[in-house]
């Protein structure tokens, strides 16, 4: 259990990995979560389902390498065990029977979490056109599985490496005022993107799903350190999302909250990178 | 004879309150004679009946008089599984010690530090020596490893059921483990209760979350003929007040498991942080806000308040507790109600603003009901919060589970007598039945739903 199967680089900071968890395998569903402890003493680090394969028992998680705890997941090779892998967690999510077509917005990592909710729309029949950004070439992850499920896969990176040089909201404009024939909006990336995107779905009013990935302890609505504003009441991410109506996200919220740690953080990374340099010149 | 009870060596309190390590170190064996001697065996023994579990108290207290501590450990084991966990955190003086004979002129017999006596003796002097009941290969599920979990799950191993602990955490122990701050339960205490448990048989499984991974028909499904819920009541509450969102604000829960479970107190050698600032408010007046202040004054906080909105006579921690918190410094804002949580322009706390409360007629709790003051708004300035007003059961079973009944306000119903649910074949009790309330209570209904699922497993 837990043994990592797979493990591939998708770009300079993002890794995926296949993991055996056969019973999680049976319940997982698109938009749930998992979460990750590394070592004995790890944090516990919550990731989203990007996939999973009920018949073979695995699920796929891809994950940046931003902190401390996922650099050293990302130490982790094939062989390997996850010291622990809880889930799945949070609300799966649905859609109606009546969804004729979904505009799908994915911004970085943000893509995989994506992934699973357009490949589930493919499976039920609904045609989705999808728009997939990175900062760079290297930084758009996922582009031949998501080129799979959608009808017209739209490329965008800020430097114009790949696709069309710009933002992912440039496309999503223009694609509705050519001809809005989108009765849903899917988004999932940074906070700012967003919120970005939702501030322009707000105008013609299409309903836009998001999901969030504010700090998390449990993942079982214990803690209630996960608390996201939605329409002006206190929603628990792990509990009540992490998929939510994104017309009524607080998102400056979201923003002040996910920072709270971050000079914390910071002091993790580089104690932890230094003892790596030092153990490097150790071990010769 | 002394009025008064022996009193239990401490940590000196300016001292304590910058570490981690246990406040009271315990009674000595000639401390403990002592104490056991001031017990008059008394014919009706109201102790036992005051005592959720019934420990036979006058008779460990004897031979305690005797010097026969092992055999007064064997005796409180008749009835209690985990005697080093009750005698530091049971509410003794609202049980067992509440309707002591000799209490009626002095101070009650010290039944709570006896029993801790007695416990940490035999830890320190004898083995345990488990014997791994025969199994009779019936198996038997049990959702959570909290106090209600732990003691339904050793009685069920001694009656020879095949029985299985389903936890969420990575670690085993509940709101022992994460909740109650080593100060006052040293965590290697709960470990040698699991541990004797595994002993036993006890199979547990960590990072289980049940009503996801497995639903309770799931784990029927599996061959387990009966299923206890001892989920407690981990759903923190909030006051919905303007605020409660900004950053440095937390619920009690998220506070002490960063620094109980995920060792937030060894930051960075520990990856998980926590933020504690130099003013720091607790809200609520339970053993939790007490523990959550107790823990933030530790962790370097220069000022500490407990924030109330009734008086101390309401105050539903325990005595011991609220006596040390005062002895450590923690200052008391009675009659004070926050109506508002102000932050500043980067959205992190800079003050609580509060009301003065008065006490008026007596509710349905039973106690007179605070009413606010009307011009008395004041800010106290804290950087940060900490919410700790008590906590629901939580939703996860009850929403997944089909035809299992539960209160309104989340609590699964049960009879009274036999503890079981509107599932045939599942029982539940502690916190998720009752909502929260104290370890021993759980305890009992621990036992009492392990005493039911024989009958109901035997007659089957």
């Amino acid at each position: 259990m837990n043994e990592i199967l797979e493990k591939k680089q998708l770009n300079p900071t993002v890794k995926m990995m296949v993991i055996n968890a056969p019973l999680m395998a049976k319940k997982a569903k698109p938009g749930q979560f998992v979460i990750v402890r590394v070592d004995e003493k790890g944090e516990r680090i919550p990731l989203t389902i990007a996939d999973y394969d009920r018949n073979k028992g695995t699920i796929t998680i891809i994950f940046q390498e931003v902190g401390m705890s996922t650099k050293k997941l990302g130490t982790l090779n094939v062989g390997d065990r996850l010291h622990d892998f809880v889930g799945p967690l949070g609300k799966p999510v649905e859609f109606s029977k009546d969804t004729k077509r979904v505009l799908a917005i994915g911004g970085g990592v943000g893509v995989a979490p994506l992934y699973p909710k357009v490949k589930m729309l493919n499976e039920m029949k609904v045609p989705v056109d999808s728009i997939i950004g990175g900062r760079s070439a290297e930084y758009v992850i996922l582009e031949d599985e998501m080129k799979k499920v959608s009808e017209n896969l739209y490329i965008t990176t800020d430097d114009g490496t790949k696709g069309r040089k710009g933002f992912v909201t440039d496309v999503l404009k223009e694609l509705i005022e050519k001809d809005n024939k989108y009765d849903e909006v899917i988004a999932i990336g940074p906070l700012i993107m967003m919120k970005m995107v939702c501030n322009i779905t707000k105008e013609y009013n299409i309903p836009t799903m998001v999901s969030m990935n504010p700090i998390m302890i449990d993942g079982t609505g214990m803690c209630g350190g996960c608390r996201v504003t939605v329409g002006g009441e206190t929603k628990f991410a792990c509990v009540d999302g992490p998929a939510f109506d994104g017309l009524k996200v607080d998102f400056d919220e979201a923003m002040r909250r996910q920072n709270m740690y971050k000079d914390m953080e910071r002091k993790v990374l580089e104690n932890y990178e230094h003892e790596c340099k030092l153990g490097g010149i150790l071990n010769g | 004879m002394s009025l008064k009870k022996v009193p239990m060596p401490e940590q000196e309190p300016d001292q304590r309150n910058k570490n981690f390590k246990e406040v009271a170190l315990g009674y000595e064996e000639n401390m403990a004679v002592e104490e056991a001697e001031r017990c008059i065996q008394c014919k009706n023994q109201p102790c036992v009946e005051g005592c959720p579990v019934h420990v036979k108290i006058p008779e460990f207290i004897k031979l305690i008089a005797n010097r026969d501590f092992e055999g007064a450990y064997q005796k409180i084991k008749e009835t209690n599984n985990l005697p080093a966990i009750c005698g530091r955190v049971c509410p003794q003086e609202s049980q067992c010690e509440s309707v002591c004979t000799r209490g009626k002129k002095g101070e009650p017999v010290a039944i709570g530090r006896l029993e801790r006596f007695t416990a940490d003796w035999h830890m320190k002097n004898n083995e345990d020596k488990i014997e791994k009941p025969e199994t009779n290969g019936r198996k038997v599920a049990v959702i959570g490893s909290g106090p209600a979990g732990l003691s339904c799950a050793g009685d069920l191993a001694k009656m020879g059921y095949d029985t299985t602990i389903f936890e969420a955490f990575h670690t085993p122990g509940g709101v022992l483990m994460y909740g109650i701050p080593e100060f006052r339960l040293p965590k290697e205490i709960v470990q040698k209760e699991i541990d004797s448990l595994k002993k036993l048989g006890v199979k547990i499984e960590t990072n289980m979350v049940i009503g996801k991974i497995l639903t309770i028909d799931d784990l029927f499904d599996m061959g387990y003929e009966a299923v206890f819920i001892g989920t407690g009541a981990g759903l923190p509450k909030f006051m919905n007040i303007p605020g409660e969102n900004l950053n440095g604000v937390y619920s009690a829960n998220e506070f002490l498991t960063r620094i109980n479970l995920m060792k937030a107190y060894d930051f960075p050698n520990s990856p998980t942080p926590v933020k504690v600032g130099k003013k720091v408010a607790v809200v609520g007046g339970g053993n939790v806000a007490m523990d959550a202040a107790r823990s933030a004054k530790r962790m370097g906080a220069e000022e500490v308040y407990i924030v109330y909105r009734r008086s101390e006579e309401e105050m539903p921690a325990r005595l011991e507790e609220i006596h040390h918190a005062k002895e450590e410094g923690i200052i008391f804002k009675l009659l004070t109600n926050p109506v508002r949580i102000i932050g500043d322009e980067s959205g992190s706390v800079k003050g609580i603003e509060c009301v003065n409360m008065v006490l008026g007629d007596v509710d349905e709790s039973g106690r007179r009901r605070p009413v606010e003051e009307k011009g008395s708004e004041h800010v106290i300035d804290v950087d940060t919060v900490i919410i700790a007003i008590g906590q629901s059961p939580n939703p996860l079973i009850t929403s997944t589970t089909e035809g299992l009944e539960k209160q309104r306000w989340g609590g699964i119903i049960v009879n009274e007598e036999t503890l079981e649910t509107s599932r045939r074949g599942v029982f539940a009790g502690g916190d998720a039945v009752t909502g929260a309330a104290t370890v021993i209570l759980a305890m009992g209904a621990g036992k009492k739903a392990a005493a039911s699922i024989h009958k109901y497993l035997s007659e089957k």
